[in-house]
């Protein structure tokens, strides 16, 4: 970095929690000229009618006075509608299981609110993501996995671009959740025991089927096995993930019942006994809209590691692009569960490469024509 | 960085005059109840009644015609539930404005659900409605028209007196928030022809928590809540001596500065913006149609600045001003009263900022105030440009 750290100025997206708290804390004592900054993303309300967006923003107060630094907020409730909600609708609409996280980050806080602090005079912009930003001698970044195996975030990092990463700060990253916490007690930070959100933000505690329900006209409709026997009733296919064992209903002899498909012309719920049921496996899969850190796009097949879910532990593939838009990957061993609509990320070591959306399975092999 | 204040429409910091008379109320000196018969009541009782002949000379009123209240939302809501309470078998209906204060719309649209019928008055680009309007809309079940003074956002002053008139002969209770005019203005309720008006202390370097409302004789008025015999029971419970006394205090402060404040104010306001002229920024004042306005308040558009951003880097370079809308977590509302004046859609609404003038102000403070917006607005302008 050029400037000295005291002319340059660091907003931080402080949602309340500990993480962004800590945050803004180091960036802080590195001597930073930080600003906080609160997101609106959502208008909700707890059943007492306390908004929980209200009491969040109480924490960020605390904590940004403790630090004493400047906060302020602002809303992109249409924005993440539009753009996040919407997405999360049509993916259900079509039996597909979205990552609303992963749009999140591309649309709101790396792109509505990235632009919204630029306004605001910022260098950068830094939140509590388990990730780290390398930056190269020629200028460019590249993303690294957190330090923290088991909280590292780049998963859902994967869809921002090396002109997004080149305006971020990632501080935590290079520490352990329970290390952060720990800091975040030594420094008697307001939010230090607060308890992590889990879910999805918009839904948090709540049922899913029940959310869900209230935007999105439910479909009920078969459930049967591949041979086509009927076991059961579905209460409408976007319910339901592949993989999934709970909630299916089915008792009776033998090993549990898990999805394994979903036969959207016919509405009918594929269902199968097996946690590795041979219809939940597959040896590739096509993706869509590949994001490439780097923007340097492999010509060639080229032998990575990937991972098709959060916190799974990296796969071998081989990955043959075609163009962002269409991309094949082999698998190396037989993957359960691929699931279209989640994203495909990339990796070589701990760079984050990129990642892409998942279209479909391929069940059979290939041999590695895209 | 700055430490400039330029939003006294909001809140003004104490006087220190006022603050040297509220201390015997707190020190140990006058700690009486003013409803107690024993020498510390009546050592209370006493001050009580002399601020309130203050507070009363300072409008034409009588003394007897001054009610103390917390503050300006307490005025409003007692002046306008209290009149259509008392008033309802005479009628229904209610006139107002689309650009008053918050203190008055939430109370409308509540009387609203218990089954009032009101009228609001849409406001033109000059940001006021006519004597004429107001007139057009009167019916015989009219019970209150309520039209505020001095706008707290843009700082246009409707044609009170005005309306004044054409309401003399109907039965319909006239009543003006003149919340923010009080500050500044000289108002005499018999020439204004009202029957209620509100105000408050801490605009005019006042204690927050007091103020009071003018309730003209024979106004017929329903108390908002129920006790003891205290401002002949329209606003029971024990007098806050203290904040009554720094009203007074801040009041005859008024009295004795009101002429130079205004020419001070307005002399700034003035300077700010020959300032932004020689500077080339650009910008629009949002009063540009208005016939009258208040000295210490100017809305200004800069065409192309989103509020939010313009008014986080004035805070972060020292300057202190708002938008003049509530702003809690995150829900930044574009102003009602500039949609009231353009449009709902209009750009405007998202890219103007208050500025309200001062006891705290020095011309170096405009100065350096126009200087840091030709800054933040054409770094805001370029980085727009460049995404």
């Amino acid at each position: 970095m050029t400037k000295e750290n005291h002319n340059t100025r660091v907003v931080v997206g402080m949602s309340g929690g500990v993480d962004s708290s800590l945050t803004a804390a180091l960036l802080k004592e590195e001597g930073y000229d930080v600003v906080g900054v609160f997101m609106k993303n959502w208008d909700d309300e707890d059943e007492m009618g306390v908004c929980t967006a209200t009491v969040d923003y109480e924490d960020v107060a605390r904590v940004a006075d403790q630090l004493d630094i400047p906060y302020y907020s602002v809303n992109f409730e249409k924005e993440y509608w539009d753009r996040v909600f919407e997405y999360f609708l049509e993916e259900h609409r079509k039996g597909r299981t979205p990552n609303p996280d992963v749009m999140c980050n591309k649309e709101i806080k790396f792109k509505a609110f990235l632009d919204h602090a630029m306004l605001l005079g910022a260098d950068y912009v830094a939140t509590g993501h388990y990730a780290q930003i390398e930056r190269l001698e020629d200028g460019t970044v590249q993303m690294l996995r957190g330090n923290d195996d088991n909280k590292d975030q780049t998963y859902f990092l994967s869809q921002l671009s090396q002109d997004q990463l080149t305006h971020v700060l990632f501080p935590l990253g290079k520490y352990e959740k329970k290390d952060v916490r720990q800091m975040a007690l030594d420094r008697e930070l307001a939010t230090a025991t607060k308890k992590d959100s889990t879910g999805i933000c918009f839904i948090g505690e709540r049922d899913f089927k029940s959310f869900l329900q209230t935007y999105l006209p439910a479909q009920p409709g078969e459930m049967r096995t591949p041979d086509g026997e009927v076991k059961g009733k579905h209460e409408g296919l976007m319910y339901y993930t592949l993989g999934q064992r709970q909630g299916l209903g089915i008792g009776g002899a033998g090993d549990p019942w898990f999805v394994v498909d979903k036969d959207l012309e016919n509405n009918v719920l594929i269902v199968g006994q097996g946690s590795n049921h041979e219809r939940l496996l597959s040896n590739g899969l096509y993706g869509s809209g590949l994001n490439w850190i780097s923007s340097d796009l492999p010509s060639e097949p080229i032998r990575l590691t990937a991972k098709f879910r959060y916190r799974q532990k990296d796969q071998e593939v081989l990955l043959h692009v075609k163009s962002v838009d269409s991309f094949y990957v082999e698998f190396i061993e037989e993957q359960r569960a691929i699931t279209p609509g989640q994203a495909v990320v990339f990796y070589d070591g701990d760079v984050c490469l990129g990642g892409g959306t998942i279209e479909s399975a391929i069940r059979e092999k290939k041999d590695g024509i895209a | 960085m700055h430490d400039i204040y330029l939003d006294h429409a909001a809140t003004t910091p104490v006087r220190e005059e006022v603050f040297e008379a509220m201390k015997p109320y707190f020190d140990g000196t006058k700690i009486g109840n003013a409803s107690s018969i024993h020498r510390y009541g009546r050592k209370v009782r006493v001050e009580i009644d002399k601020a309130r002949r203050t507070v009363a000379k300072s409008i034409g009123a009588r003394h007897d015609e001054i009610v103390f209240t917390s503050g300006g939302t307490e005025a409003d809501n007692l002046a306008i539930r209290g009149s259509a309470m008392a008033n309802r078998s005479n009628g229904r209906h209610i006139i107002s404005t689309n650009a008053e204060h918050h203190a008055v719309l939430h109370v409308l649209e509540q009387l609203e659900r218990e089954g009032f019928d009101v009228t609001y008055l849409p406001v033109g680009v000059d940001g006021a409605v006519t004597a004429e309007e107001v007139e057009a809309a009167l019916r015989d079940d009219t019970i209150l028209v309520t039209v505020m003074h001095g706008n707290n956002e843009t700082g246009i002053v409707n044609p009170i007196a005005e309306i004044g008139e054409k309401l003399s002969a109907h039965q319909a209770v006239f009543h003006t928030d003149a919340v923010q005019s009080f500050a500044v203005l000289d108002l005499d309720v018999e020439q204004l022809g009202i029957d209620l008006l509100s105000a408050s202390a801490h605009k005019l370097n006042g204690p927050k928590g007091a103020g009071f409302l003018y309730v003209k004789n024979q106004t017929n008025l329903l108390p908002l809540s129920y006790g003891g015999e205290q401002e002949k029971k329209l606003r029971p419970g024990t007098e806050n001596a203290a904040a009554i006394i720094g009203l007074e205090s801040a009041v005859s402060l008024r009295e004795a500065e009101r002429t130079e404040r205004y020419e001070r104010y307005l002399a700034l306001k003035k300077m700010l913006i020959e300032r932004l002229d020689v500077n080339g920024v650009q910008y629009e004042r949002n009063d540009f149609a208005a016939e009258v306005t208040l000295p210490h308040i100017v809305n200004i558009n800069f065409q192309g600045v989103p509020t939010e951003p313009l008014l986080a880097q004035l805070d972060l370079a020292g300057v202190a001003v708002s938008s003049g809308s509530a702003c809690t977590a995150g829900s930044f509302q574009p102003s009602h009263v500039l949609q009231a004046m353009f449009g709902d859609d209009d750009g405007r609404v998202k890219t103007s900022i208050r500025f309200s003038i001062g006891s705290t102000n020095t011309e170096q403070q405009v100065i350096d105030t126009a200087d840091t917006l030709a800054k933040v607005t054409e770094l805001i302008r370029s980085r727009l440009q460049t995404r």
